[in-house]
């Protein structure tokens, strides 16, 4: 089982990269979808990740479960590189790492049945199971994410947008993994739905002890389901704060912040958003990537490149951080 | 009298009935939120608004929809058409919807002047260049004479907001205008609508999924529920002392600052399609509140001061 003070993963100055163009007449260009980040997480912790559309959030959740290599650094689960195993070792620990996407079912065969989604990660284990076996692990899968275990002989297309997604953590916990990487879980779902949502993965993680890594755009949300938050901007951590209501230090997560709407009628405030947009990864600025909307931006900024510094829990990559 | 009043209107599509008895006002310098989980019923009210439920093979089957003292349902299609391009301007989720992807966004913006407001086109291009310097898109001039491929998604909802003012609207129905941005995009855009309100004193309506939306930029709020008003109030009493169990469920699924871990419920099960509506109050299979009598007699809509709840507990009339 390993130390169980020692984080599970390690991401040590991971990046990876895309490149695009090399037509006749374009250059072939590269860029940094991630772009060396460190991180650890340790057991049972509940890692929030934020950012906008195209900062490398689902192509960081991708290298965390080995689904993708990276380019450079290294990714360890309980100290093995993940790098240096051969397939069937690699394979094998698929198992202890999950991932639930936003849409549960773009990646299944819209002509399986529920019982059938909820069994395929046996058998690309290549898990044998009886008849019997398969009844009862489908049962006891589906009433742990509160589904109705008649619903197995369902097709996708019978279920709401909430009932797939519970069909989708159904799957990332047939094989009892330690980390469950969520991407996005609940993007597609009702206020309503996504509540059911929430609470049910954090009933599974008090029951079952899981490390969740949770990717969303909503700032609110990450604030309340997870024990810390990682922010990122163009490929790059920016900020890790180290609990959820810890006051942001860098001026993008604060840009974050402001953006949020506060669910309040009465704290009603003038929302002050950043202007400018996020600038292309293929064009990254040469100093701080986010000094273009930077209202502290200063010449420093816009020449060198801040590095992630942490103090007492708290990483700031940034030149002028807030007090 | 309101700028625009729904009247107890109906809409039917084939055999079936999005929305059901709903009635809706708004002033001149308002923003309404419609809020509702989906398939409420929120598109089917802008689509009504608009005249374009035809498109959809639909229509306004009862009830009446009357603006600045017009009555809408039986206007010929030209008229609404008229008014379409100029006093009334709906902007949906996707901008591309609005946008033609071969012609540039400055002539789409112009011919708004030119085609409905009579203006020359120097004039229009004038205006237009104008009108996209206010709601801050960079170096106007030169987006002017771009193609909506070259432009992101927030820069192209701006054009489609822009092609609205061209015409001064009275009205403009947002139809989850932010829903695919980006968030520091999304306060962008709904801080623009908001000023357009304040500084011209249009009336906004605001389809949202986004509570905090509602809160930070409503006045007034309707919340639907399969097909039919749920309450209908100021936003302030929507978060305050919702009134409604559906609208207090809603509030309910949103994590509150400094919420506890482990709280947030949500509301059980889902709501139901258009040819499954329950019988009786339609929330009545979801409603923690609900008695047998729930599911039998449809609860007429009560009036509190100025507010409308379709519930009977809020009355407690009919529940011993
Ligand atoms: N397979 C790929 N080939 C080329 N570029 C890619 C590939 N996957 C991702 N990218 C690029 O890498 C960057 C990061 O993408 P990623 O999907 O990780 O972002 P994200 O933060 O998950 O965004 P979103 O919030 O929209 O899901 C983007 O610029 C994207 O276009
Ligand atoms: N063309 C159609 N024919 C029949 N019913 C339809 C049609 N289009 C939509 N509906 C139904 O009408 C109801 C109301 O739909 P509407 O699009 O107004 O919901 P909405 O509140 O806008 O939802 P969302 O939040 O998903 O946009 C839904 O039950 C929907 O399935
Ligand atoms: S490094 Fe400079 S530009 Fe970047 S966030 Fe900090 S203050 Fe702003
Ligand atoms: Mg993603
Ligand atoms: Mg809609």
């Amino acid at each position: 089982m390993g130390d169980r003070a020692a984080p599970l993963v390690v991401l040590d100055s991971v990046s990876r990269s895309y490149s695009a163009g090399g037509g006749l007449f374009r250059p072939r260009r590269t860029m940094q979808a991630v772009d060396q980040v460190t991180l650890a997480l340790q057991r049972g912790e509940i890692t929030g990740v934020v950012g906008e559309s195209g900062c490398g959030k689902s192509t960081l959740a991708r290298l965390i479960t080995g689904l993708i290599a990276p380019s450079a650094g290294h990714v360890r689960f309980e100290d093995a590189d993940l790098a240096t195993l051969g397939a069937p070792a690699l394979r094998a620990m698929r198992r202890r790492m999950q991932m639930v996407f936003q849409d549960p079912y773009s990646s299944i065969d819209p002509r399986f049945s529920i019982r059938d989604a909820v069994l395929e990660p046996f058998e690309v284990q290549g898990i044998g199971l009886t008849e019997a076996e398969a009844d009862a692990r489908v049962a006891a899968l589906l009433t742990m994410v509160g589904l109705d275990p008649s619903l197995g002989g369902n097709y996708p297309h019978h279920l709401s947008g909430g009932q797939k997604q519970r069909v989708g953590i159904a799957r990332a916990l047939a094989l009892e993994p330690s980390l469950v990487v969520l991407d996005e879980p609940t993007a597609s779902l009702d206020v309503s739905i996504q509540a059911q949502i929430i609470a049910l993965l954090e009933a599974l993680h008090a029951r079952l002890g899981l490390t969740y890594v949770f990717i969303s755009h909503d700032l609110r949300l990450v604030r309340y389901f997870c024990t810390r938050i990682v922010v990122m901007y163009l490929g790059a951590v920016v900020e890790i704060l180290p609990e959820p209501q810890a006051r942001p230090r860098h001026p993008y997560t604060l840009a974050l912040m402001a953006s949020t709407f506060v669910p309040d009628p009465t704290r009603r405030r003038e929302v002050q958003p950043i202007t400018g947009e996020i600038a292309s990864p293929y064009d990254r600025p040469p100093g701080c990537a986010f000094a273009a909307r930077c209202p502290r931006a200063s010449a420093l900024c816009r020449s060198e490149r801040p590095l992630l510094v942490e103090t007492a829990g708290h990483a700031i990559a940034c030149h002028h951080p807030l007090e | 009298m309101a700028l625009l009043t729904l009247d107890t209107i109906a809409v039917t599509i084939g055999q079936a009935e999005p929305l059901d008895r709903l009635s809706l006002d708004i002033d001149r310098g308002e923003i309404l939120g419609i809020v509702g989980e989906s398939g409420s019923g929120k598109s089917m009210t802008a689509l009504a608004i608009m005249g374009l439920l035809p498109l959809i093979g639909g229509k306004v089957s009862a009830g009446a929809i009357r603006f600045d003292g017009v009555e809408l349902t039986k206007l010929p299609e030209a008229d609404y058409r008229r008014l379409r391009g100029k006093r009334m301007a709906l902007i949906t989720q996707n901008p591309m919807t609005s946008l033609d992807p071969i012609r540039t966004v400055g002539a789409q913006i112009d011919q708004v002047g030119t085609l409905h407001m009579g203006m020359r086109a120097e004039a229009a291009r004038e205006r237009s260049i104008e009108i996209m310097e206010q709601l801050r898109i960079p170096d106007a001039a030169t987006v002017h004479g771009q193609y909506p491929h070259q432009l992101s998604g927030g820069m192209k909802q701006r054009i489609v907001i822009a092609m609205a003012l061209m015409g001064e609207p009275d009205l403009i129905v947002a139809d989850e205008p932010t829903t695919a941005l980006d968030v520091t995009i999304q306060a962008q855009i709904i801080q623009i609508l908001v000023d357009l309100v304040r500084q011209r004193g249009l009336a906004l309506i605001l389809i949202t999924h986004d509570m905090g939306v509602v809160a930070q930029a409503c006045d007034k709020v309707a919340v639907l529920y399969a097909g039919r008003l749920a309450e209908f109030a100021a936003v302030g009493e929507i978060f305050a002392s919702p009134r409604h169990p559906y609208t207090r469920a809603l509030i309910g699924c949103i994590a509150k600052e400094g919420q506890a871990s482990g709280s947030l419920v949500g509301i059980p099960g889902t709501i139901p399609g258009v040819f499954a509506y329950p019988s009786g109050c339609r929330y009545h299979p979801r409603c923690a509140l609900a008695v047998p009598a729930c599911a039998v007699n449809v609860p007429p809509e009560q009036r509190l001061g100025a507010a409308r709840v379709a519930c009977d507990w809020v009355t407690e009339v009919a529940h011993g």
